[in-house]
């Protein structure tokens, strides 16, 4: 089984990335489950999504405490979070900026874009609230070897409502401008 | 495989009960949203709204006036349903008995939350623990699958003129509610056929006028009357086991029976659970059986009529029994505690204790199911309140 863990604030989509990842392995004939841990309900406050897959139908329903990745949507949590809690050796992280200050970033495999930038030149979201989610995935499918990049873009043209090309557009873009430790 | 792979999406428990909706040709919804099953009701006015679903939806101010909304439909006639979670199912407490009373097969979801105050949107099965007595049958769902397939099996049972009683179909909050999992959807005509049309003896019709619910004297049929709910509850029990059969073979689908028995053949240890913390252990109990210990777990899936008979059969040869509630009561030990007793007493020897986890939405972990087995083994406390700091 593999286990991962999003960390983003309210209206950043960490929910619905956790749903599009899911779903990506899905298609890949996995079995899959994806959840939210929501605090209270408000734009910005800090929200933590799970997608677990596995081969076989998956039991363990609680929340994830040691993770095979982390996927982190909004670097600033990282100074209040401890978003590496938990994460496996040789795990991996993915953070949404240039560089970042993952702790004990030795023991992991850590992946960092520049997704608010890529968002916003692909028209999603605005200044103020970029939609960095669909990004993120792609950093993801470049660090980790759990899905294909190709079923990330599938299963995001499947869930979201508008901009489908845009977001797939920002996907590729941010796999490609990963830059990996 | 390819038509398996067809049918089947990534849905969340709300998703996947609004399409047991759809699936059930549903003709009235009444609802008043409520966190966490606003989901629910949001897909179901969407669905109207787009046509999908041609149904009427009506808007109330409360959740009393939702109950009341749905009583009053189905009684003429018309398939109806309400969803409702926490302080909502609360509110329609008095309507609930009215629904039972008047025999109207209505379906409701509850997406179990925990009461405050202290406020709390979490999951919990207390508010529905306390309506077991309103005369309403019980479901407590697992996965997303059984949530959408219990609400077609909930109106096949309901509307059995045997039964004729409502049916309340229980998903935890969050943990199913929206939590996206694989479900196969069912074939609509396939599902269309296997309820056919509502058909009620007695209903409301303008062209045959009749009273309902009306003042009955001591010596009038009341106490007839409160018999024949109680005989057609506690009775129902052989009509679902054939009923789920049915339902398994017509859809190809996995309900279990009133309960499931997950590697009880050989067990010298098991617990009782209901919803979908029943997930957690099971994966428990495989962990354990990798270690070489002999322990099981019995699931509800019917709370009510309560399977004592399966309980009875499955507790044989244990050396010790626990019953987990995700539910609290006061004054007195969980309500499946005392269910579980009573359907014991003086039937088979064992040992039970009782667990209370996970309330106000506290996460149930697999060391929690660890802690639970290894008082089960060797401890002697009547009661365990699972990882909860001590003052």
């Amino acid at each position: 089984m593999y286990e991962i863990r999003f960390h983003g604030r309210g209206g950043q989509g960490a929910v619905t990335a956790s749903k599009i990842l899911a779903t990506a392995a899905f298609l890949e004939s996995k079995w899959v489950t994806s959840f939210p841990f929501f605090g209270t309900e408000r734009r910005g406050a800090p929200v933590t999504a799970f997608t677990r897959v596995d081969d076989k139908k998956i039991e363990l329903r609680s929340q994830i405490y040691e993770p095979d990745a982390v996927i982190v949507l909004d670097k600033s949590l990282m100074s209040i979070v401890n978003v590496t809690d938990g994460l496996k050796s040789d795990g991996v992280i993915v953070v949404n900026g240039k560089s970042g200050n993952v702790r004990e970033a030795g023991k992991y495999r850590v992946g960092y874009v520049d997704a608010t930038s890529i968002a916003l030149r692909n028209g999603l979201g605005d200044p103020s609230h970029p939609i960095v989610n669909t990004a993120i995935l792609g950093a993801f499918a470049k660090v980790s070897n759990l899905v294909s990049l190709q079923s990330i873009k599938n299963a995001t043209s499947d869930m979201v409502p508008s901009r489908k090309k845009e977001n797939v557009n920002a996907i590729q873009e941010a796999y490609e401008e990963t830059e990996m430790n | 495989m390819e038509s398996i792979q067809s049918s089947r999406r990534i849905m969340t428990g709300n998703e996947a009960v609004a399409t047991g909706v759809k699936l059930s040709n549903v003709k009235v919804i009444s609802a008043y949203p409520i966190t966490p099953q606003t989901t629910i009701v949001e897909k179901l006015a969407e669905m109207v709204a787009n046509g999908e679903l041609d149904a009427k939806y009506i808007e109330v101010e409360s959740e009393h006036s939702a109950m009341a909304s749905v009583t009053a439909s189905e009684i003429t006639g018309v398939r109806s349903y309400t969803a409702s979670s926490s302080h909502g199912i609360l509110y329609m407490h008095e309507n609930l008995h009215w629904a039972s009373g008047m025999r109207v097969p209505i379906v409701m979801s509850v997406v179990n939350r925990a009461i405050g105050p202290p406020w709390s949107i979490w999951g919990e099965q207390t508010e529905t623990f306390n309506q077991r007595d309103t005369g309403w049958l019980q479901i407590y769902c697992e996965s997303n699958q059984e949530a959408m397939d219990s609400i077609i099996l909930g109106y096949k049972i309901a509307e059995n003129k045997k039964v004729l009683l409502p049916v309340m179909n229980m998903l935890d909050a969050f943990t199913l509610s929206h939590t996206s999992e694989p479900v196969d959807v069912r074939n609509l005509k396939t599902s269309y056929d296997y309820l056919g049309d509502l058909d009620l003896d007695f209903k409301l019709d303008f062209k045959n006028p009749a009273g309902y619910g009306s003042l009955v004297a001591p010596d009038g049929p009341f106490m007839e009357m409160r018999k024949d709910m109680r005989d057609s509850m506690y009775n129902a029990s052989g009509l679902i086991k054939s009923e789920i059969s049915n339902f398994n073979e017509v859809f190809d689908a996995e309900l279990p029976g009133l309960t499931e028995n997950f590697m009880m053949e050989d067990a010298d240890y098991a617990l009782i659970t209901a919803g979908a913390i029943s997930s957690t252990a099971k994966y428990t109990v495989r962990k354990l059986r990798e270690r070489g210990q002999k322990v099981g777990l019995i699931r509800l899936y019917f709370y009510r009529p309560f399977p004592g008979e399966e309980i009875l059969k499955a507790v044989r040869g244990l050396k010790g029994l626990g019953v987990v509630e995700r539910n609290v009561s006061y004054g007195q030990r969980g309500p499946t505690f005392e269910d579980v007793v009573s359907a014991l007493y003086r039937r088979a020897d064992v040992p039970i204790r009782n667990y209370v986890v996970g309330l106000g939405g506290r996460d149930i972990r697999v060391k929690d199911y660890e802690k639970m087995f290894e008082n089960l083994i060797e401890g002697d406390n009547d009661m365990e309140w699972i990882n909860v700091a001590v003052r």
